[in-house]
Formats: C-alpha cells, structure tokens, sequence
C-alpha cells in the first residue's frame, strides 16, 4: 500500500476528502475482507424468514454460505453450509423446511440442531471417531435485535445492541409500526448486481443531494400524481421538506426526514387511491393509542434511510426495504433487497405497501436503475483514480451542531469508522 | 370476433409487432396496444408464480403506472436508458393456452439481448404470459407477465427498459 492517506480529515480547515484509491483498488477489498467485514456484526437475515422448527434460507453472508435456520428446539441457528466430511455444501434449497441436512456426496446426514446423525459405513472409522466431534460449525458470535439477526466472524466483538449504539433508535422505529412488534420480510426477493464498489451503495442508500437530478423522473412521476414537491421557500432546502443527516456511532448513520412522499404506515397520499384514506387513518389511530401521539407521529411522519456498518440497509420510506450487498470485486457487489411489513397488516394495507415499494424502490422501479446508472459512472469514473486522487466531501462541514440529510456528515461518519478500521494496524 | 376466431399465426403477428415496436422505442405507439385497464408485471425471480397482492415483484404496473413508466422512459433524464439501449426480441414457442370469451390466454418464449455503450451484453431470457383481449380495433394485451429464467438478475442488473 502506498502512504497517501485513505482520508483527509480536517474539519477545522473545513476539509474531508476521500482518497479514490478506497473505491478502486482490489487490494483494498483484500484487506477489506479481513478488517471490516471479518471484524463487523454482519447481518443474516430476519426471524420471520424462519418461523417453525426446521425452517431454513441458504444464503452467502461475510463470503460464506451459511444455512439460516430454526432448529428443534424453536431457536434461530446459524450453521456455516459445508459438511465436516470434505466440505461440500449440505444444504443446495434457496429456502424451506427440512428434518435433516443431507450431504449427498458421501452421505453424512445433520438435524435440525447441526449434530451429525447419519455416516455411512461409519464402522470403517477407526476407534476415536465420535460423530459429537463433527456438528455443523456455527460462526463465532450470531445475535438479533428485534427480529433481525447478525453474525460475526470476530470472536472478540462487543456485544450486537452496544455495536448498533444510536442504530437502535431507529430500528426501534421500523419494528414499533408493528402493533406486536413483529415485522415480516414479505415474499419476493430482489437480487440484482451492480458494477461498482460497494461502498458507493452505502452512500447513495443515504444520500439525498442526488435526488433533484438523478431521481428528476421519480420527482415528476410523484408531482403528476399530485404530491407537492416543491422546495419550501426561504429555508435553504433542496427538496420538499427538512432532513437531517447525522451519525449514529461505530459508523452506522442515518438520514431522517420529515415525510413528504406517503407512508403505508402512516400518512395517505394520493397514490393510495381515494378508498385507502379511512384504512391508513385506523393504522395511525392503533399507533397514537399504543404510542402516544408524539411516538406515533416520530414513526408515522419521518422517512429514515438507516446504513448499519458495513454492509445493511434499511430504508423506512416508501415502504420499509431490507437491503444488504456483498462485494465480488473492487468494482462489483451483488446486492439482496427484501421488502418489510407489519405481520398484523391486512390483506390491503399489504398490497398497497407492495405497491408502494415498486414506485421508488427495485431494479424495476422508477429510481433504483438511475442509481445503478450513477454508481456505474461513478466507477467507470474511477479509472482515473491515479490522476485525480481525490474526491470531495465537506457539504455542511462548516455547520454548528444539525447537518441536512443534503449535507455530508453522515457519509463522512460511514467513512470516518471505514478509516479507522482499515488503519489500525498500520 | 371472439377468441375462437384467432388463430396462432394471428397471435404470432400481433407479437412480433408488438415486439418490433418495442425494440424501436416506439413506446407511445406501444401503449394503443394495451387496453384501459392493463397490467404488466415481472415477478421476482424466486417467486415467479406469486401474486404482486402479497409477493415483492420488479415491476407490478396497472395501467397508469405503465402510462407513468412511458413518460419516464421518453424522458432524457431516465438516465438509466439515456442513451438509451439497443435491445432485440426473439419470440418463439407460441401457444393459445386457452380462449375464453373475448379473451385468450397466450404463452411465449423470449430472449432478449440488451446492448448499451460502457455496458456488457445483457441476455434476458423466459416466457411471457399474455391475455389478449379481442376488440373491433384488433387484439390488445390487458395482461403482460414477463417471468424470467434467471434464478436472480444478477449481472443483468436493471430492469430499465420495457422487458
Ligand atoms: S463431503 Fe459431505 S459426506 Fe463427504
Ligand atoms: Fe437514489
């Protein structure tokens, strides 16, 4: 590595910069591997994916395939998917419900708890072999907090809720529209790659200077459909209401805004149609009654974009997304977006969130292909990253205290624990 | 006219010209063949046989989300297909898989090749399922489902342009 720093950061000289090279480089991915993602809560996936015993999702978190899973007892498990045999992977199903993980290629077989149970022609193994010695190997620390769930690869890491800090408040915030506090991760799975560093996903999940001109179709779709979209005059904003951006610690960081765009919990606008009015009104009654009015109107009037360090999004917005990315390479991250619900939300207020979702959000909606366009040509843009070395990002650093969620100092909190993470030992 | 008095070729026809419309960008020509109450729909790739109700799709459009989809795409600044791609439709293995009324019911294979500067070949592949609904102007699609092969998009990224 050479010694150009990966950051400037002198806030007293009213400068941040961004070293291009962090966005470029596969040998920063290399050491990206080991210390960020194999030091970080990473997250897994959500109870309501697995809800009765034997339940199970195989996904690949942190680089490794893993098997989500309920085991018999009714907790949630998390086994790493290759046999103790020679490795091959046991579980090859997307999803479903399983008595026995069955490893076809020499036939071991694990239950629902991970313990082997099944070796044939286990009598030609020597004296000694005991299957207790050959579970399914689980990842050094898993935890949840409010249904969703994270692995760790760091055996030293603090515990999950001290490491999500001022995260929480704002999970707190999506799981409290629920009436039992159980959210549900909706069918339907939206996995689509994009060609660039997965880091730009992580700014653009919460960047909102882009939205005038990169969304300008999305503004217009909202505006033909009757939402007012113009900037309040006279307050410096650039889009329909206030928001502010700020970090939440250990690098998480959030946008928070007041709602402008309709929520299916709780605020109508005309997309929802004339005959949703009354039904969204009940959800924010149930909220103002189990909440008070001042919580019910903290969740039923902002729209919160929340990055959880590294690599978990979750945008309450439109509707409320789950989305994760994983990079393959420098320049390229697959990406998984799930869309969230309340479990008690009737068979219409489903459909309408639904609905909602596709308008913004998905590779088929009206602004996620612009983002993807974007964060292409930012990397196409990149190429250049040894002659212009650096990239700007000082947008409200010279503010007292508040930072708008059109400013920068969130993105600076995501990169400033990037930092300190990636230079630890240097 | 009712639906027994459409033959495949007649289908064939009427997909190949919607398919050439498409693939030319004629998009304003392409909604005269859509009916007043039309869907368009590509559910997600794990859940092609789902219902946009209750199931996350890419793309779960009614008639003025299409007309909405439209304007956006004739936009310059859809930036996502500005410039805008080159794409090209092969349809084959067309079925009437049943008739009913003034309405049939239509499977089709697609592969589809999506060319763009700075970009990879994109090769989407499936099979729509189509109604068509027999009118005195001729067939119009009041149902457009397009499932698609992949087990994931992928490398095929966006769906930024009218599959
Ligand atoms: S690798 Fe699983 S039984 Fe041999
Ligand atoms: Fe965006």
């Amino acid at each position: 590595m050479t010694d150009s720093p990966f950051i400037i950061d002198q806030p007293e000289d009213m400068v941040f910069r961004l070293n291009r090279r962090t966005l470029a480089d596969p040998e920063i991915l290399t050491r990206e591997q080991t210390e960020i993602f194999d030091k970080s809560w990473i997250y897994c996936g959500h109870e309501s994916e697995v809800s009765k015993p034997g339940d199970f999702c195989t996904r690949d978190v942190c680089g490794r395939p893993v098997i989500f899973s309920r085991d018999s007892a009714g907790d949630v498990r998390v086994f790493l998917n290759a046999c103790r045999h020679r490795a091959a992977m046991v579980c090859r199903e997307p999803c479903g419900n399983t008595r026995r993980y069955n490893c076809f290629y020499h036939g071991w077989s694990y239950n629902q708890d991970g313990e082997l149970v099944g070796v044939p022609g286990e009598d030609s193994y020597p004296p000694g072999f005991d299957k207790a010695n050959f579970s399914l190997a689980e990842p050094p620390r898993v935890d949840s907090y409010r249904g969703f769930w994270f692995i760790s690869f760091n055996p030293d890491i603090k515990d999950l809720k001290e490491y999500l800090a001022g995260a929480t408040e704002y999970i707190d915030l999506v799981a409290d529209q629920s009436p039992s506090g159980e959210m549900q991760v909706i069918q339907g799975t939206q996995e689509y790659d994009i060609r660039a560093n997965w880091k730009l996903l992580v700014e653009n999940s919460f960047d909102d200077y882009h939205l005038l001109t990169t969304h300008k179709t999305w503004l217009d779709y909202m505006k033909d459909s009757g939402v007012q979209v113009e900037p309040p005059k006279g307050q410096g904003l650039l889009l329909p209401s206030k928001g502010i951006g700020k970090g939440l610690g250990n690098g998480h960081a959030v946008i928070d805004n007041i709602n402008f765009r309709g929520r299916p919990v709780a605020r109508w606008i005309s997309i929802y149609g004339e005959d949703a009015k009354e039904e969204i009104e009940d959800i924010r009654t149930e909220l103002v009654e189990r909440l008070g009015e001042k919580r019910a109107a903290r969740v039923a009037d902002t729209n919160r974009n929340l990055v959880v360090f590294p690599n978990l999004v979750i945008n309450d917005g439109s509707s409320v997304t789950i989305r994760t990315f994983w990079p393959v390479a420098a320049d390229h991250m697959k990406v998984t977006a799930w869309a969230l619900g309340t479990k008690e939300e009737s068979v219409r207020a489903r459909a309408r969130r639904l609905d909602s979702f596709l308008t913004f959000y998905g590779p088929g909606g009206f602004a996620t292909p612009d983002d993807v366009e974007a964060l292409e040509a930012v990397q196409a843009g990149l190429a250049t990253w040894r002659e212009v070395e650096w990239s700007e990002m000082t947008r409200g650093l010279n503010k007292e205290g508040e930072q708008l969620n059109t400013d920068e100092e969130h993105l600076r909190a995501f990169w400033r624990e990037w930092n300190a993470l990636m230079t630890v030992d240097a | 006219m009712s639906a027994k008095d459409i033959s495949r070729s007649d289908v064939e026809d009427f997909l190949y010209d919607e398919a050439a419309l498409l693939d030319e960008w004629r998009l304003d020509e392409w909604l005269k063949l859509l009916t007043d109450d039309a869907i368009y729909q590509i559910p997600s790739t794990d859940a092609p046989d789902s219902d946009a109700r209750n199931a996350l799709f890419l793309i779960a459009d009614d008639a003025t989300r299409i007309k909405a989809r439209v304007k956006r795409l004739n936009d310059t600044e859809a930036h996502a297909e500005s410039p805008r791609s080159r794409t090209r439709r092969m349809i084959a293995n067309v079925r009437i898989t049943e008739r009913d009324g003034d309405t049939l019911a239509v499977s089709a294979n697609f592969s589809v090749y999506r060319y763009r500067r700075n970009s990879p070949l994109r090769h989407f592949v499936g099979r729509y399922e189509f109604r068509l609904r027999v009118t005195d102007k001729g067939l119009r699609i009041a149902e457009r489902r397009v499932i698609l092969d992949p087990t994931e998009l992928g490398t095929l990224g966006a769906i930024s342009f009218i599959l």
